[in-house]
């Protein structure tokens, strides 16, 4: 089946003579438990196609298809339950006068979820955090803490489609390496779907099976990570982007 | 001047915070010296790296504390150096370009004034002449159409031209010493390599020193010819650039292969475990 399916996508911004189209006639599927990648460089476009499938751009044309149901203007409570997001900067994506246990019961409140107690110590120990955490403000986390509380905080509705805005480029290598790894252990776990965006092939080509890359605001070219290592890649700027990212000393 | 005497020379620096809780020691007791070369600076957050570079241009302000037993630019001791001539050897003899071009360009003030006031405050000359250069040295790092870019505001500007715009910035006064500080983390990869092989061009042309300070050790190993790995505010390896695969150190090791790498897939990529001993490790020097 399914899990998200695209077609002709447009996105713009502004109107009459200030309108620019950030996404132009773009078309993708995801399949049930895989993880496509979007990669390009920054206007690329990449971001604003997940946050026209999350519902948070009203300005856009064409179909989408999530989980089974096709998007219109506004979305259902019965989306967001299968379908959230995790943002790019750990530091500004939680509330810093907020404790861990009101972020993660606020979000499972909002779903109606039962038995919020039991469930709080659960996702902490999904996340790798632990119920040591639980009482803690996001000032007394380090960054990668943070970023598994905001992956908690995402999988609190027991969602089947996570949206990955750039969840490790403000983290530093070694850090981003743990959640990298905690995302491919809950994927497994929970049989997820990761739409994930960055501007990093390497972390993409570790996490997806599938790379749609970008220019602006149109795909150049969608390709399995196979190919990409094996340097198959037709597309020129496809080849650039390999080029410049192929960077190891070994 | 022989040329013996490397550019920098630091022996035995502290960096320390006075904080409710006690000193914090951001920077613990390193020596280093640079010569006409490239030296990495590699390290996570926090290891005190950038708090390294801010010391060679003695920009750590109370309640910072700088020690060291030597902290000269050739030759000449900075540590009792008055804050009039401090001013004159920042941005002059040794310059700093910093991470973020969105935040180290004025916003009101466009390109070309900034660069003519950056040379005007270093070196006595006129309007047209600093114009002139100004031009020249956007035309070095590879900006197209400079006369235009020149009365561009920085808001109209991509950031990897705000980047070299800023490299052409520091390099007008002909330093000896650039310090770029995570110079290419807020760009796209794309623009990152352009950015690095035109600094790294410029670099070698006019024999300066270059101090890179970045927490990417692979981008680091293709660029500079010495790299010290930072742990904790104190230097754990040094090695040559082209050695890096010989690297000894488990920290060094752990954060070559947490790195994904597209053309070795690996299921699990290994995670950092920390050693409490590489803490307490005495600093290596990196003297030359």
């Amino acid at each position: 089946m399914t899990a998200i399916d695209i077609r002709n996508l447009d996105v713009w911004f502004g109107v009459g003579a200030e309108r620019a189209m950030a996404v132009k006639d773009v078309s993708f599927q995801v399949a049930d438990g895989e993880s496509f990648g979007l990669v390009g460089e920054s206007g690329s476009g990449k971001s604003t196609i997940l946050r026209a499938i999350a519902g948070l751009v009203p300005t856009w044309s064409g179909e989408m298809k999530v989980a089974g149901e096709a998007l219109g203007a506004r979305r259902s409570k019965a989306f967001y339950r299968k379908v959230q997001m995790v943002f790019q900067d750990p530091y500004a994506s939680l509330h810093p006068r907020q404790t861990v246990d009101r972020v993660l019961s606020e979000a499972m409140g909002l779903h109606g979820v039962q038995d919020i107690d039991k469930r709080i110590g659960q996702l902490l120990d999904d996340v790798g955090l632990g119920a040591g955490f639980r009482f803690r403000y996001p000032h007394q986390l380090s960054g990668g803490q943070r970023q598994r509380v905001a992956i908690a905080r995402s999988l609190a509705c027991d969602p089947s489609i996570l949206l990955l805005d750039e969840p490790t480029s403000a983290l530093d290598v070694s850090v981003q390496a743990e959640i990298l790894n905690l995302l491919t252990d809950l994927r497994e776990e929970h049989k997820l779907t990761y739409v994930m965006v960055s501007h990093d092939l390497g972390v993409v080509g570790h996490l997806c099976e599938r790379i749609g890359v970008m220019k602006e605001g149109r795909f150049v070219e969608v390709l399995a990570v196979d190919d990409m290592r094996r340097r198959k890649a037709k597309d020129p700027y496809t080849r650039h982007l390999l080029d410049s990212s192929i960077n190891s000393v070994r | 001047m022989t040329d013996d005497t490397p550019l920098l020379d630091v022996d035995n620096l502290w960096v320390r915070f006075r904080t409710r809780s006690g000193v914090f020691d951001a920077v613990r007791g390193i020596s280093f010296t640079l010569g006409r070369e490239r030296l990495g600076i590699v390290g996570e957050s926090g290891s005190g790296k950038s708090m390294t570079g801010r010391a060679v241009l003695r920009l750590i302000r109370p309640p910072g504390m700088i020690e060291a037993d030597k902290l000269e630019i050739h030759g000449e001791d900075i540590l009792s150096l008055p804050e009039r001539q401090m001013r004159k050897l920042r941005g002059g003899r040794v310059s700093m370009v910093m991470q973020d071009p969105k935040f180290s360009l004025n916003p009101v003030m466009s390109v070309g004034h900034q660069l003519v006031e950056s040379l005007r405050a270093h070196e006595p000359v006129s309007r047209s002449e600093a114009r002139k250069r100004a031009i020249e040295v956007l035309d070095e790092v590879a900006i197209r159409e400079p006369e235009r870019v020149f009365d561009l505001y920085p808001h109209e500007v991509s950031g990897g031209m705000g980047q070299r715009i800023m490299i052409a910035m520091m390099l007008l006064p002909n330093p000896e010493i650039l310090i770029a500080d995570e110079p290419t983390s807020a760009l796209d990869v794309s623009v990152q390599l352009q950015v690095l092989d035109i600094m790294d061009k410029l670099v070698r042309d006019r024999g300066m020193g270059l101090m890179f300070i970045s927490h990417d050790l692979n981008l680091v190993a293709k660029f500079c010819d010495r790299i010290a790995i930072m742990y904790a505010g104190r230097i754990v390896e040094i090695c040559k650039a082209s050695e890096l695969h010989n690297a000894k150190h488990p920290y060094t090791l752990g954060l070559l292969n947490s790195v994904p790498d597209l053309e070795h897939p690996r299921d699990r990529l290994e995670v950092l475990q920390r050693d409490p001993a590489w803490r307490e490790a005495p600093s290596v020097s990196a003297r030359q």
